[in-house]
């Protein structure tokens, strides 16, 4: 498939139109069928609660009623909350849930601990998934600090108006966003299968066909307990991002060389070819071998991006002092930084990792 | 009444009949001295003729006496419709034909259990036919092209670790190694498989080495040939293309003695060891070369003397998978200071995932590889009720061993590979590529490297004879004479040019799939137009 994908990195916090605006003009036929964004370090609403974990989800009253429980259950206490007053009008082509759940918690007291913390609150989303999936209740996307998931099936100008994101009312604000204008056209619609994905501080879209889908999904099922779903092909990148960064705790452009290892002929030829064949041997089965571009969020709030070894998928990255942004095509960034110095603008290689820091400084690894 | 001796055997007990037409033979004799069997013999027929020879028509009537060519009557001697008569008659007066009434498995038991060479006649069945490549790149994401894009055809020969076992140290954002990790050999993946000289001629096992050795070094492709239980020419041992070698050790330790000596001399390191344990063709049973086979040479290489050669069913001393891995694995891996993989050769079994499952365990991680051989595999002699009735179809037990070591996460720590069959229609990437997408790193073949460089023999009981010393194509034999029926640059450049169309198809195959390394596991490529392997496999049943 061929999601439009895209990224906004910005020193002043932005509203989620720009990314909107981002997205609509790489829209090409029938390929609109959803929005879903990942914002990160938030400012608006949830500014004062930065270092609280927020939990987005999608549910029905019940399902609403479920997660209160558990929570209280587990000794979360509640610190913030923010429900969209959705715009109703007739005719908007989206397929909504009942409610839309923004709230933020403070740690039960018992948990100190950041590792602790950060095992926690992947536990508790992974259980609130687990129960709001089995009574069909809702859809938990996110749960960790100053970060917020919006996801919803239709068309993206549609879902904006129902959650008045044209309206730039401030409540929605941040200096990450991480955008994908497309629900899963080509299998069976579920909202856990549009990009972005979210583990622990690390977020990903990618677009193209993972052909390697279930060797690696083989692969993942038993390396990690957050490695679930698998509701999308590119779900994939992101086990694998967080394998290799948080888990493996490698540095980032060891990445690039789990995904798109280097030919044989290459490493041969390497000074560190030990380093990387036995890279290559060990997590074979995490290579992606088909068309794929990634933009991926980090932790720290860094953002990544890379294509397949064969540059199947192409990716931009462009920007001036204040905004740094990412687009599967450049039309993207046309419209929100018009004004830019496009002849600065990067085109990453088949062999490249670029990551652009939080002043927006960008580093460009070769493979 | 005649009367009719019913006990002898007589041709049409035979499975295979000469058809001989004596009006069109010259009496040149070729074809009695092609048939190595002595299944042809001349003999001197009264027959009755009428002749006109006059300018009116004046028929006369004469008995005379004639030379013709008869079958001899004899299951020592019976013709096993190699056809070498009829390859070499100028005129098409003579060539054998199949006789299914025969009575071969009755009456042929006369001095014991029969034996022969070849591949089991029984269980020919053809899983990997009802299996197609039927996930195609088609608008989802684009199809390689086959002869534009590079392919990265490699697969792992040695033990693999698992990402958090490798001893890695991180600096300035660079990644270390901190010690050396177990050997690992990127190959090709298909493997020569482990045909000793003894059961091969000389020659024969030379025009498989040359085309093993062309392969790496002018077509770029790093092929590896086990030399099977028979040793190896010490001036191979000790050349620099020893890399290109796999060295196979079986229950019999044929030719070590030949090979430990040579170890101080070595220039290179072998590509690996191949510990032989058993062979799909003839699970539980040893090796087996008669004592017709058993040359001078033969006896120098292996150092033995003129008797037939029986490796015995199991390594002496061995007892459990622990032991095996304590006793044997350690100390060829020391003997090479662990610098060469060693893997292990077993016939496919039911019990292949338990073994693979306590190697995958092993603590000292030092298996390279499980090799797994399936019942469709070839021999050059073993009983026909081994070849026919025991053993295991290789396609489903991969799977079962690679999808093991998924459930537990392990899989690609040992590589897998699977042989027995592979190529038994001519089809060799096709049958390989279906293997690995069910979980083989790679394949190893054998039979068809021999039919390659001439060998006849087939599954419907043509030849077979490998085990009898008398192959009427030069290639299991030892005999000098028959030797030089085969030509060994052409028989190597057969092997060559089949090895470059192999590598072109299974480029034809990873394109269309939109795979340029090898899709190991990629079991989502494939569909089966039959239910019950579907399910079996795991793969998405078609109709």
């Amino acid at each position: 498939m061929m999601c439009r994908i895209g990224a906004i990195k910005s020193k002043n916090p932005v509203q989620p139109s720009m990314a909107l605006r981002l997205m609509l003009p790489q829209q090409e036929g029938h390929d609109n069928s959803g929005f879903a964004m990942v914002m990160q370090d938030l400012y608006g609403v949830f500014g004062l609660y930065k270092d609280k974990p927020l939990l987005s989800m999608a549910c029905t009253q019940q399902g609403g009623h479920l997660v209160e429980e558990y929570m209280d259950a587990h000794r979360f206490v509640k610190m913030s909350e923010w429900l969209p007053v959705p715009d109703k009008r007739k005719g908007l082509n989206i397929q909504t849930m009942p409610y839309y759940i923004f709230r933020t918690y403070d740690y039960p007291e018992y948990v100190t601990d950041p590792d602790e913390r950060e095992a926690l609150l992947l536990d508790t989303r992974l259980a609130l998934r687990q129960m709001l999936t089995e009574t069909g209740q809702g859809y938990i996307y996110s749960f960790w600090p100053d970060v917020l998931t919006l996801k919803e099936v239709g068309d993206p100008m549609d879902i904006a108006t129902y959650f008045h994101l044209w309206d730039d009312n401030g409540c929605l604000v941040a200096k990450n966003i991480i955008v994908q204008s497309r629900q899963n056209t080509n299998y069976e619609i579920i909202r856990y299968a549009a990009h972005p994905f979210f583990l622990q501080g690390y977020t990903l879209c990618a677009n193209g066909e993972n052909t390697f889908y279930t060797k690696n999904k083989e692969f993942q099922s038993s390396l990690f307990r957050g490695y679930i779903g698998f509701e999308s092909d590119s779900q994939t990148f992101l086990y694998t991002l967080h394998y290799v960064l948080h888990e493996l705790k490698w540095p980032i452009p060891y990445y690039k060389h789990v995904i798109t290892p280097l030919p044989f002929s290459e490493i041969e030829h390497r000074e560190d070819k030990d380093v990387l064949l036995s890279i290559r041997q060990s997590l074979a089965h995490l290579e992606i071998n088909g068309p794929n571009t990634i933009i991926a969020g980090l932790p720290d709030g860094r953002m990544m991006t890379c294509c397949d070894s064969k540059k199947l998928r192409p990716v931009v990255v462009g920007g001036d002092e204040n905004t740094v942004a990412i687009a599967s095509e450049v039309c993207g960034i046309n419209e929100i930084l018009p004004d830019r110095d496009t002849s600065k603008d990067i085109y990453p290689d088949e062999r490249e990792i670029v990551v652009i820091d939080n002043d927006l400084e960008v580093k460009r690894w070769k493979q | 009444m005649e009367t009719v001796k019913v006990q002898d055997v007589a041709v049409d007990d035979l499975p295979w009949t000469i058809e001989y037409h004596s009006e069109r033979c010259t009496l040149c004799g070729s074809c009695l001295a092609s048939c190595t069997f002595g299944a042809i013999k001349p003999v001197v027929r009264r027959q009755s003729v009428t002749v006109s020879e006059g300018n009116q028509p004046k028929p006369a009537h004469r008995q005379i006496a004639r030379t013709i060519i008869e079958q001899v009557a004899s299951f020592a001697n019976a013709c096993r419709g190699c056809g070498m008569c009829e390859r070499v008659c100028p005129n098409h007066a003579i060539r054998p034909v199949r006789n299914p009434d025969n009575r071969r498995t009755l009456l042929s038991r006369d001095s014991g259990p029969i034996k022969r060479g070849g591949r089991t006649n029984l269980n020919a069945q053809r899983t990997l036919d009802k299996i197609i490549v039927g996930r195609i790149s088609q608008m989802t994401d684009p199809s390689l092209d086959a002869q534009r894009h590079t392919f990265d055809m490699r697969a792992p020969l040695g033990r693999v670790l698992s990402a958090r076992e490798l001893p890695f140290s991180m600096t300035d954002g660079h990644i270390t190694m901190t010690h050396k990790a177990p050997p690992v050999r990127w190959i090709y993946p298909l493997i020569f498989s482990d045909m000793s000289i003894g059961a091969l001629s000389t020659r024969a096992w030379e025009a498989v080495a040359m085309a093993t050795a062309y392969l790496n070094e002018r077509c770029n492709i790093p092929i590896r040939m086990s030399s099977g239980e028979g040793g190896m020419p010490v001036k191979l041992l000790e050349s620099e293309h020893l890399k290109y070698f796999i060295i196979q050790i079986a229950s019999g330790h044929f030719g070590w003695n030949r090979i430990v000596k040579a170890l101080p001399r070595m220039k290179v390191d072998p590509a690996a060891i191949l510990i032989k344990i058993g062979q799909g063709a003839k699970p539980g049973d040893g090796g087996l070369l008669q004592a017709e086979k058993v040359a001078p040479h033969v006896q120098a290489i292996r150092g033995v003397p003129k008797a037939t050669l029986s490796s015995p069913p199991n390594h002496q001393g061995l007892y459990s998978i622990e032991e095996s891995v304590q006793k044997m694995h350690l100390s060829l891996n020391a003997a090479f200071g662990f610098r060469v993989p060693v893997a292990i050769k077993c016939a496919a079994s039911s019990t292949s995932v338990s073994v693979y499952n306590n190697l995958l365990r092993d603590p000292y991680k030092i298996c390279g590889g499980l090799f797994l051989d399936g019942i469709q595999g070839g021999t050059g002699a073993a009983n026909e009720v081994s070849l026919d009735h025991t053993g295991h179809p290789i396609v489903s037990k991969i799977r079962d061993c690679y999808l093991a070591a998924v459930r537990q996460g392990l899989q690609g720590q040992i590589p897998l590979y699977g042989g027995g069959g592979i190529g038994l229609t001519g089809n060799a990437a096709a049958d390989a590529f279906k293997m690995i997408c069910l979980g083989a790193n790679g394949v190893f073949c054998g039979k068809i490297l021999i039919q390659l460089l001439g060998c006849v023999g087939n599954e419907h009981g043509r030849c077979n004879s490998c085990n009898t010393g008398k192959c009427p194509t030069g290639i299991c034999t030892q005999d000098p004479r028959l030797v030089k029926r085969l030509d060994v640059d052409r028989g190597a450049q057969k092997i060559v040019d089949y090895v470059l169309a192999f590598d072109s198809e299974m480029k034809k195959l990873m394109a269309p799939i939109g795979n340029s390394s090898l899709p190991v596991g990629r079991s989502d490529a494939l569909v089966s137009t039959d239910k019950a392997i579907a399910d079996k496999l795991g793969i998405q049943y078609v109709c």
